[in-house]
């Protein structure tokens, strides 16, 4: 079922995502593409992800059009001015495509590209509220448009945070994007029932679809280095030491994906499966975790 | 207050590679502070490329190099060694360069890096910084500007990737988003933050022609 119809019917929608490869190269996308068709409502294309060059989301989702998937058009504020944002929406558009998922993106220092010029002309809210104003029938400089767009607009928020500032915050902007215009979110990775309960008590009234999202924990490693640099991930230490403990350590993040899916299920509208090179094992999760 | 950092002494001879004679200048404003052009720097320079077999044809310091009236006045009277140079190795920053640059028919080259500050500082040198945007927002922030104080300059809030208060791009610079919700909070205005800042214009980012001129123009004109 396609994204906006499945949170539209109040369906328990599942979304994973794949991120393109450097280079031309797009055998490895297609293999996933071909796994996962009918499997997912959404597949998400991030946008030179970590801030590390690669093909583009653009041509991606259109890929994944062509294969009759609904993919969500994930989008920075990064590398782009408002010309260039506008037009790749107009863009996507035409390739069919009809998600798009608004975010800042990681600064260029953090990936490989260190020289780059940031860019934020707009910034996350403004990118919906552009969104939008082209869903209306118009461009930034108020230019009507021949053909408007209509796209699915989805944007992110972090749902655990380290400081009292930081969880406010997120919530600030959750509502202000809805207000310009958001109409699905997804989360970062969440590893404790408890703590996204405490996030969703105070999400709950702005009755917008969240689809909480899942990584497969690989090792203990894994855990520990998200824990250290992945902003809003805390893995507790009961999961990292049945991590280390256990024998296949895909059949164990698989079990804690699994649980985690079930004890978050009820509180949310959806999940949003980030597998980080197991995407061809996405069916192989829902299936333990009984979506399929 | 510009703040310049030494380019490195390759990079310098690369410049310099077919120049035999140079003439070396600093500024004892604040290249000097900044220990970038002051006479030690100028004399060891001095040292460095004799050592690396040129010809220093003269060295002069001057307060400041970024009156192009003072920088003629002061280095008539060394026309004939500055004349005498193949170029100049100005030790400053990007302004000295240039304004040495607009006085003598030489090729100039620049001895320094100018360290970026994060925005304009008032005349007494706080930690306060003002992009001179010419769209003042700090109305929407509690007083403390998105521009300067976040990295990705974001005018809407935070962009989530902060960690323990920290900025994702440096664990030394504090989140600016976090600490516009701490005065927010403080002076109990936490409303603002649900307000959506429009698209701002960046277009008054770039000057009017008219402030680009010197407000000393009458010196410059009669020279």
């Amino acid at each position: 079922m396609a994204l906006r119809e499945a949170l539209d019917k109040g369906k328990f929608a599942v979304t994973t995502e794949v991120g393109p490869l450097k280079g031309t190269d797009t055998t490895e996308i297609l293999e996933v593409a071909e796994i996962l068709n009918g499997k997912v409502d959404g597949v998400n294309v991030t946008d030179q992800q970590s801030a590390v060059m690669r093909l583009g989301s653009l041509a991606t989702c259109s890929m994944l059009v062509e294969k009759g998937m609904d993919p969500v058009f994930q989008m920075t504020c990064r590398d782009r001015n408002r010309i260039a944002l506008q037009s790749d929406l107009l863009n996507a558009d035409v390739f069919g495509i009809r998600n798009v998922l608004a975010i800042s993106g990681d600064f260029p220092t953090l990936g490989d590209h260190i020289d780059a010029k940031d860019v934020y002309d707009l910034d996350t809210e403004q990118l919906i509220w552009t969104i939008n104003r082209m869903n209306e029938g118009y461009d930034l400089a108020d230019n009507e448009l021949q053909g408007k767009t209509d796209f699915f607009v989805g944007a992110v928020v972090k749902p655990v945070s380290d400081t009292e500032a930081s969880f406010e915050l997120q919530l600030a902007m959750m509502e202000k994007k809805i207000n310009v215009g958001a109409r699905f979110f997804q989360t970062q990775a969440v590893y404790d029932a408890d703590a996204f309960e405490n996030f969703m008590k105070r999400a709950r009234q702005f009755k917008i679809p969240v689809l909480v999202g899942i990584i497969p924990l690989k090792s203990a490693g894994m855990a520990r280095y998200m824990n250290k640099n992945v902003s809003g991930v805390f893995v507790p230490e009961h999961m990292i030491n049945d991590m280390a403990k256990a024998k296949d350590k895909m059949a164990t993040g698989f079990e804690i994906a699994a649980r985690l899916i079930n004890d978050l299920k009820d509180l949310c509208q959806g999940v949003h499966i980030m597998a980080i090179g197991w995407e061809k094992k996405v069916p192989e999760i829902l299936q333990l975790a009984n979506l399929t | 207050m510009l703040r310049s950092e030494e380019k490195p002494f390759e990079e310098i001879l690369g410049y310099l590679e077919d120049q035999d004679r140079v003439f070396i200048l600093g500024c004892a404003g604040c290249a000097q502070s900044s220990q970038t052009g002051g006479m030690p720097e100028v004399l060891v320079m001095k040292e460095r490329l004799e050592g690396a077999g040129k010809t220093v044809t003269g060295h002069s310091v001057i307060d400041f190099l970024c009156q192009k009236a003072l920088v003629a006045s002061r280095l008539q009277p060394l026309e004939g060694k500055v004349m005498g140079a193949d170029s100049l190795l100005v030790l400053t920053c990007g302004v000295g360069v240039q304004s040495v640059a607009a006085m003598v028919k030489k090729p100039v080259y620049p001895g320094c890096n100018t360290v970026n500050l994060g925005g304009s500082r008032g005349e007494w040198q706080g930690s306060e910084r003002c992009m001179e945007c010419g769209d003042c927002l700090l109305y929407y922030t509690g007083g403390i500007c998105p521009l300067t104080a976040c990295s990705k300059s974001l005018r809407n809030g935070a962009c989530g990737g902060a960690s323990d208060g920290k900025c994702e791009v440096s664990p030394e610079k504090p989140c600016g988003w976090e600490l516009i919700y701490a005065r927010l909070k403080e002076i109990g205005r936490l409303d603002v933050l649900k307000k959506f800042v429009p698209p701002k214009t960046w277009n008054t980012m770039r000057p009017r022609p008219e402030i680009l001129s010197t407000s000393l123009w009458a010196l410059e004109q009669r020279d």
